[in-house]
Parts: structure tokens; C-alpha cells; sequence
């Protein structure tokens, strides 16, 4: 492993994340609140840390997918620290075991909370809080990537480990160059977002807040009854909009900004997401009219943003879905695990790696009547090789390794089975609420310590895609000759 | 510079490697996934799986945009069919690997009716590179700035050279003043030197200057005593016909050793003045009944590299004085390097250094002041050539008054067709030409290696 070029990248890294929270110190100038001397502590030590870890000279500049894997999970548990530091000195949340989950729920864009009580907490933490998310949605080390300097031929290798998806692709030859244009297309849109809302009659602060929620599809709010607080349909809309849009593979944008509108409705992956959520919408709006509500109107508003909100991972609620009917639940724990689309800012299984999944079913189904049949699976008309389809099993049983090994040590905490059992598909898939007392009126403050850091590496679990994660407690991958 | 490289092969991957080091945006195209996986982990380009002939494939390359479209797939007809494809639909230049002799003939043709910009036979360009290397038999390495009025030679400081011991300073002055050090290798460091340096047996040293100080020089050193006459090579294939053809105008004797009858006869019909001998050339017994030892140079080209290295060995064995090996997929320059044999030639190195320098070439019509760029010493330093157009505060400076960087080094000032070799008293003018060895480091102008000084 080449540790000397590791640290200098992580030393990158929290500079980065320094610079990230001169918006926070900012807010909580303007809004003279105490937590600014928590911002200035927090940035000079990242700054002190980053720069002395920066200089470090590497003689030997070749990164190997070992070094980028090293890379990706040690920083995203790095940022996760010190990001919590801000809520610990500014004593808005003062354990230690909060803060980490607060901020891992932040960057992983999970959205989950274990405050009870958000609104009375200073402006700046709670931006910084937002920020999280929207940093952690198209990735803290592509970020990285955009701006290193000389990012070189190696640092695929990183993106590769953070960028969500089974097989991410570059789209122009530069690594650097890529990375500049997704987080440009991210910016733009979050843009647009926070003009929209702020049209639409949001206060100023709250539409930033939740644009960087709704674009790293993480769903912090700064209301304890989220989005529904505002009891505003418009905002409503455009944030159903908006988090669909950032559920979908940015590569498409990129694309279509190019002026291939086309490739967009060509892609299956796309055409999968963008079916599930219109059946899942007329599902839940056709259980939900009548027993909960009045009209047919009202259920597809309440529907439509849910079933946006879960699928792409992101969280927000309208309405406290924890009192729906059981069809409607059962098909947003559903949603929970199918996620968004690969290369977008949201988390889960993916769409594509589902559709690959029934597509290979499907193969198989036709093995068993013709033995001899030669079938190739092939999506968006391009065949898929053996390797991302074995990459796509032996991804879905880590998943549930994972999930299963979380659900056993979370029902230590003794909790209803629902309540056990969605807070882990709420955190491996990022959403955020679960059903039962980690509902979205509810929180994840009654869970022990211990439920809470392990959630919190189930989050990271889950942003990572497993396997950077599951790499880092394998006593083999530390070793020096790794065989 | 966007550029789309058809087939991911050896020389793809190499050429892809250079010039992506060299900051050109680079999108590489093959049918196999298994030849793009190593590109995709180890370089920044692009990676396309797809045939590059289909014009499906080109323009989601971004052909239309590329400025250079290079096709080195194995097969001649698909590189040719690939550059006219990419052409009509708007590469700006299209280069191909053709290497069939049949079509070189029709090189011209191809050229202005397919409108090939580089037609490139890899072959006859490792062939050139043999004959230029038989004609300096001490050297290890020859390259030629300038126009070829400045050429540089790798040489090697063996046992018993006058100049061992002693600073460069007293070197220049003992000997001849009108030729310079530019670059040393010793083990696996590389050295730009100054006047103080003291040169070590064994180091490798490239000397700079005109075609005749830098022949004198290397006589002084007991080097190029012996003018090549006779030429042993093994394995009849197209290099092996290239460079008998290209030696008879050098005026030297050929001896073939080719194990196909077939190909023996044909290689007798087309090289009239060659000696083909059917045999196998690993043969010791052959080799030394062939009388090895009496040869000036020997010469191994067959199909297997380690049959190469042997056969190299065993020539080194019997005396013969410069030996070459062909080595094409072997990559161990040290350890090979120490085995004793003289040079070794690569085509896809060859081949990939030949494209490299054509497309900077293209490259410096696009403003860019460096006319050539050539990697020295393994890749570890590089010799630039450019003309000074830009005016600064450091020309008409005597040299010794400026403070250059570290590892770099003003080798060559070519002013008015007159060849210079800097000394400290020496000024730089505004319109030289101008050649700078340094480590690694891209630069384009005479400004960025200047630390201080000027007036």
C-alpha cells in the first residue's frame, strides 16, 4: 500500500472539508449565533492537519485499486469524525456516539436523526448539517478528484470505489475533467432547486437547507415535521420533481446536455426507475383514497412524494406514512430496497442492479426449458460480461450479510421487530425514516450507543456499496504483501 | 489534443500511455474487454468497447470532434477502412499502422486517396533504427535534433576510457570542447551534469554535438574504431528483408540464417546481394560454423525474444562487437541491459515513439513552441527542441549568469544553421533554436528553467 500518498490525499481531503464549512461559519455569523467559535475551532484544526498531511512528499505516485479502496473507506470515516466535531464543541448534540451517527447519516445521506428536537438548534449546525448531504451525495472524494491537482492516471481507482453503481464510466477521458463535469451538472441543478423553492415561498435559509437535502437525496430537514411543516403543495411538487430528477444516472444529463435527449429514454435503467415510480404512485394513490384520504387528489399528492422521497433514498415526508395501510407500507420497504438509479446521488440496492437480477432470472428460466440455449444479457442493447454480472450476485448477497449481521446486533436493543428491522433498511439503503419508533415523525435517539455506531458503519456500509467497507475489517488487506 | 486510438494491443496501450501523459485527451477503442480492463485501471483515458470500424462506435467516441484518429489494430485492411471512416465522418488527421509490404508501395496512394495522413510500417521503421545503430557500433543509443545536424549518442564508460575519474570541466578541455555531457545514467539514477561531475565506470553517457565532434570525441574515448562490414543476421522475416535492404546502401555484407525454405527462397530472390542460409539460428554448432566470430555485428530478429536474447549472448560470447536483439514482449530493460548485449531494439516502442513524435508535430502547429520532444535515457529525461520566440529578460545573457534549474541543462544553440554547444559565455537570442535536457518536467519555453540572473 502506498501510505505516504494515501495520507496526502486524505490531508486533501480535509482541507476540503475545511474549506466546506466556511458557508456554515458564515451563516452562523450572519445569524449571530454562539456555534461560529465551533466552526473556527473545527476549521483550523482540519486546516493544520490537512496542510501538514498534504506535504507529505510521495516519491512513489502509483495508486492501485487496494490504495483507492484504502482511500475511499479511511476518508469517508475521516470526514465523518471530524465532521462531527462542530456538533459536539458547539454542544448541540454533546455525545459523542450522536454526533458520528448525525454526521454519518449526513455524508451517507441516510437522513437519519437522533434529535428530537431540530428547530431550536443554532442556524449554522444545522446548515452544516444540510451541507453534509449535499457534499455526501455526489461524493466527498470526486469532489476531491475535481479540484487535486495532477489527479493522475491512477485515481480511477477512487472513483471507482465511491461512485455508486456496478460499473461506473467516465465521460471524457480525463478523470479530472469527469468529476468536474458531474459535480457542474449537481451545482446547476441544485441551483435551479433553491431559486424554485425560494419562487415558491420558502424563507430563504429553509430552501437552501432543503435543496442540499433533496439534491444529495439525504433528506435532513430543518423542521421536525419535515417538509410537510410547510403545508406548501408548490414546494411540494418541486421537490417530488427534483428528487427524481437527482435519482437519475447523471451520465444521462451529461448526454443530453450534449443534445442526445434520446439516450435518456433509451436508457432500460432509466425506463425500470421511472416505471416503478409511476406503479408504485398508482398503487399507493388507489389504497390510499378513501380510508385516509378524502380525495383522489390528496392521495396522489401525499403518494407521489413519498414513493419520490423512498425510492431515490432521500427521506423527506409529507405525512406520517407509519399510520398508511399495510399494501402502501409494504411497497416502500419495497422501494427501500430497490434505491435509485447507479451514478446518481442516491443509495440502495440500485435500479440497475435489480434489473440485471430479473433479467438473469429470466435467463435461467429459459435454461431450464431449453438446456442447450445460449442466452447473453443485455441492457440498454449493450451485452453485460460475466464479470458485472457475478459482480451484481456477489454484490447482492454482501448486501444481505451485512443487513442480516446489523438486524442481529441492533435487536440487542430489545425493540419491536418492525422498528429493528427498518432501521437497518433505512440506513443500508440511506434513506433515513423507517416504520414503527424510527417512523419519519419518529427518531433513532431511543437506540443504545452501541445500535448507533453500528448503524453508522451500516450507513457507510451502504454508500460504499459494501465492499470498500467490508475490505477495511479484512486483517489481510492491512497487511504489507497482501496475498 | 482529442485523440481516438483504434485497437488496444501493445502498441495502443503504449501509445495511449504516452500521450495521455502528455496531457492529450485520449479514447481508446477495442472489441475486447479484456485488452481494455488494463488501460482503463492503469492510464486516464477512455476506454470504448466496440469496433472501431462501425461508425456507431466512432462517433460515440466523439470522432467528430477528434483531431487525430490512430488506428493499430492487428489488421492492415481494418486500419485502412477505420482511417477513411473516421476521415469522412471529421478526424482532422488520421494515422495507421500498415505493415503488409504488398501495400508499401502504395503508401502514396493510400495517402491521397484515403487520405492517411501517416501511413506507419513498423517493420521498416525498426529496420531504419537497426541501420542507424550499425553505423555508430560503439553507441548504445543514436538519436538527431536539428534537422540532424546535432545528434546524440549513448555511449558507455567502459574500463581503461581515458575519461574515467575525471570532472566533466577537465573532460571538455582535455579532449574537445564542441561536444557535451547531457545526461549520465549510473544504476537506476539519472543525472543532467554539471561542469564538476566526475564520470564513474560504467555509467552511461549521453554525449550531444555535431555528427563529427561527437565521432572525434567518441574515438578519443576508444570508441568507433572499427568501421561494420559484416552482418550476421538471425530470422528472415520483414525486418530482417528491410534492413538488408537498407545496409547494401551502407555498403555492407549481409549473411541471412532462416529456418522456412520458403521463406529462403524468396529472401535469395528479393536479396540478390544477401547470403541466405536455411538453419536454425539458435544452433550453436550453425552459428559458429557460419563463422560468428568474424562478424562485426550480429543481428537476432526471430518471431521468439528469448531465442533472441540467447543467440545475442552467444555472439557476445564469441567477440562479435555489436550485438541487437529484438525483444517484443520481454519488458526488463535492467536485468537485460546487464546481460551485456549492445542494444535492443522494440518494435512497439519504435513503432509508438514514431506516432508520438508525428503527433506532436501536429501538436506544435497549434501554437505550441516545441518542435521535439524526445524521451532519453529509458524515459527518464527528456531532450526538447524549440525555437525562442518569446522575448524575456534572460536572452542576451552570457549563461553563466543565470541560474538554471536543477536537472536541467542548455545542450545545443542552433543560430543562422550554425551549430553551437553552449559554454558559459555563450548568450541565447531571440529566433535560436534551442535544445534543453531536462528530468521529466514539461516545459515549452526558455523562460521556465530560469531560476534568476538576467540583467
Amino acid at each position: 500500500m502506498n501510505i505516504r500518498m494515501i495520507l496526502k490525499i486524505l490531508g486533501f481531503l480535509l482541507v476540503i472539508e475545511a474549506a466546506c464549512m466556511l458557508p456554515c461559519l458564515l451563516v452562523s455569523l450572519i445569524y449571530k449565533e454562539h456555534d461560529f467559535i465551533a466552526f473556527a475551532i473545527t476549521i483550523a484544526v482540519l486546516l493544520t492537519a490537512g496542510v501538514s498531511l498534504y506535504s507529505i512528499r510521495a516519491k512513489n505516485t502509483n495508486l492501485y485499486s487496494r490504495d483507492g479502496v484504502a482511500i475511499v473507506s479511511m476518508g469517508w470515516i475521516i470526514i465523518s469524525l471530524s465532521g462531527s466535531l462542530p456538533f459536539i464543541l458547539s454542544g448541540a448534540i454533546p455525545s459523542f456516539a450522536d454526533a458520528f451517527f448525525e454526521c454519518v447519516s449526513g455524508f451517507t445521506t441516510t437522513g437519519s436523526s437522533i434529535l428530537r428536537e431540530i428547530e431550536s438548534l443554532p442556524k449554522g449546525i444545522l446548515f452544516w448539517r444540510n451541507f453534509t448531504n449535499w457534499l455526501g451525495g455526489m461524493g466527498v472524494l470526486v469532489l476531491t478528484l475535481a479540484i487535486l491537482p495532477r489527479a493522475g492516471a491512477t485515481t480511477f481507482q477512487i472513483m471507482k470505489a465511491e461512485s455508486p453503481g456496478p460499473n461506473p464510466d467516465k465521460l471524457v477521458p480525463r478523470m479530472a475533467q469527469t468529476a468536474q463535469i458531474l459535480y457542474s451538472i449537481y451545482l446547476g441543478m441544485t441551483v435551479v432547486l433553491i431559486v424554485l423553492l425560494i419562487i415558491a415561498g420558502m424563507p430563504v435559509y429553509d430552501s437552501l437547507v432543503h435543496a442540499f437535502g433533496a439534491a444529495g437525496t439525504g433528506g435532513f430537514s430543518s423542521r421536525n415535521l419535515s417538509v410537510g411543516a410547510y403545508n406548501n403543495i408548490f414546494a411540494e411538487v418541486i421537490i417530488t420533481v427534483f428528487m427524481f430528477l437527482f435519482g437519475v444516472n447523471f451520465t444521462l444529463y451529461y448526454y443530453a446536455l450534449k443534445g442526445n435527449i434520446k439516450s435518456l429514454f433509451k436508457d432500460e435503467e432509466f425506463r425500470f426507475y421511472a416505471g416503478i415510480v409511476i406503479i408504485s404512485i398508482i398503487l399507493i394513490t388507489v389504497n390510499l383514497t378513501g380510508p385516509v384520504y378524502g380525495s383522489i387528489g390528496e392521495s396522489l399528492r401525499h403518494a407521489s412524494f413519498q414513493v419520490s422521497s423512498v425510492i431515490t433514498t432521500t427521506g423527506y415526508s409529507t405525512y406520517d406514512f407509519n399510520l398508511w395501510p399495510t399494501f402502501s407500507k409494504a411497497i416502500l420497504v419495497l422501494l427501500m430496497f430497490i434505491g435509485a438509479s447507479a451514478g446518481s446521488t442516491g443509495g440502495g440496492i440500485k435500479c440497475i442492479r435489480v434489473l440485471v437480477l430479473l433479467k438473469t432470472v429470466r435467463r435461467e428460466m429459459k435454461k431450464v426449458l431449453h438446456p442447450r440455449s445460449v442466452n447473453t444479457v443485455q441492457v440498454s442493447g449493450r451485452n453485460l460480461d460475466d464479470g458485472v454480472m457475478s459482480g451484481v450476485t456477489s454484490y447482492f448477497y454482501a448486501f444481505f450479510l451485512v443487513f442480516v449481521v446489523s438486524i442481529l446486533l441492533i435487536s440487542l436493543d430489545g425493540k419491536d421487530l418492525i422498528t429493528t428491522f427498518t432501521s437497518v433498511v433505512a440506513t443500508i439503503s440511506n434513506i433515513g425514516p423507517g416504520l414503527g419508533s424510527v417512523g419519519p415523525m419518529g427518531n433513532f435517539a431511543e437506540f443504545s450507543d452501541f445500535s448507533k455506531f453500528v448503524l453508522s458503519f451500516t450507513m457507510l456500509f451502504g454508500r460504499l456499496e459494501i465492499f470498500p467497507m467490508m475490505l477495511l475489517f479484512t486483517p489481510s488487506f492491512w497487511r504489507r504483501a497482501n496475498i | 489534443m482529442k485523440i481516438i486510438i483504434v485497437g488496444d494491443g501493445k502498441v495502443g496501450y503504449s501509445l495511449a500511455e504516452n500521450l495521455s501523459k502528455e496531457n492529450h485527451d485520449v479514447t481508446v477503442i477495442d472489441k475486447n474487454p479484456e485488452a481494455l480492463r488494463k488501460a482503463s485501471e492503469y492510464l486516464d483515458v477512455m476506454c470504448l468497447r466496440g469496433n472501431g470500424v462501425s461508425a456507431k462506435t466512432l462517433i460515440e467516441a466523439g470522432v467528430k470532434e477528434a483531431d487525430i484518429l490512430i488506428a493499430v489494430t492487428s489488421s492492415d485492411e481494418r486500419n485502412m477502412v477505420c482511417c477513411l471512416a473516421g476521415k469522412k465522418l471529421g478526424a482532422a488527421h488520421t494515422i495507421a499502422r500498415i505493415r503488409d509490404p504488398e501495400y508499401a508501395d502504395d503508401l502514396s496512394i493510400l495517402r491521397d486517396e484515403l487520405e492517411i495522413d501517416l501511413a506507419i510500417n513498423p517493420e521498416q521503421a525498426v529496420a531504419q533504427e537497426i541501420a542507424r545503430l550499425l553505423k555508430f557500433p560503439s553507441a548504445i543509443d543514436v538519436e538527431f535534433f536539428a534537422r540532424g545536424r546535432v545528434e546524440l549518442v549513448e555511449i558507455k564508460a567502459t574500463p581503461g576510457m581515458p575519461a574515467i575519474n575525471m570532472r566533466l570541466m577537465d573532460v571538455f578541455s582535455r579532449f574537445s570542447p564542441d561536444v557535451l555531457i547531457g545526461a549520465v545514467q549510473r544504476g537506476d539514477d539519472v543525472y543532467i551534469p554539471n561542469g564538476s561531475f566526475v564520470i564513474r565506470e560504467n555509467d552511461s553517457l549521453y554525449i550531444l554535438g555535431k555528427p563529427a565532434s561527437v565521432y572525434n570525441f567518441c574515438r578519443q574515448m576508444g570508441k568507433f574504431n572499427q568501421k561494420i562490414k559484416n552482418i550476421m543476421i538471425v530470422g528472415g522475416g520483414r525486418i530482417a528483408y528491410y534492413l538488408a535492404k537498407t545496409l547494401k546502401y551502407y555498403d555492407m555484407k549481409v549473411k541471412i540464417i532462416e529456418e522456412n525454405m520458403d521463406r529462403c527462397l524468396e529472401l535469395s530472390e528479393l536479396l540478390p546481394e544477401a547470403l541466405i542460409i536455411k538453419g536454425d539460428g539458435t544452433d550453436e554448432a550453425l552459428l559458429r560454423s557460419e563463422n560468428l566470430s568474424d562478424m562485426d555485428a550480429f543481428v537476432s530478429l526471430t518471431g521468439h525474444d528469448e531465442a533472441n536474447l540467447l543467440a545475442a549472448l552467444l555472439a557476445k560470447q564469441c567477440n562479435v562487437s555489436k550485438v541487437i536483439a529484438k525483444i517484443t514482449r520481454i519488458s526488463y530493460p535492467l536485468i537485460i541491459k546487464n546481460m551485456g548485449i549492445d542494444s535492443l531494439v522494440d518494435p512497439k516502442v519504435i513503432t509508438s515513439n514514431y506516432i508520438v513524435r508525428y503527433v506532436r508535430g501536429l501538436k506544435n502547429i497549434q501554437g505550441n513552441s516545441v518542435e521535439n520532444l524526445y524521451r532519453i535515457v529509458g524515459g527518464q529525461a527528456e531532450a526538447i527542441e524549440f525555437t525562442v520566440r518569446t522575448n524575456s529578460m534572460y536572452l542576451n545573457t552570457p549563461l553563466k549568469n543565470l541560474t538554471l534549474a536543477d536537472e536541467a541543462l542548455v545542450a545545443v544553440i542552433v543560430r543562422n544553421n550554425e551549430v553551437i554547444i553552449p559554454h558559459g559565455d555563450d548568450v541565447i537570442k531571440l529566433g535560436d533554436r534551442i535544445i534543453i535536457i531536462t528530468k521529466n518536467r514539461q516545459i515549452s519555453d526558455f523562460n521556465e528553467i530560469v531560476l534568476s540572473g538576467g540583467k
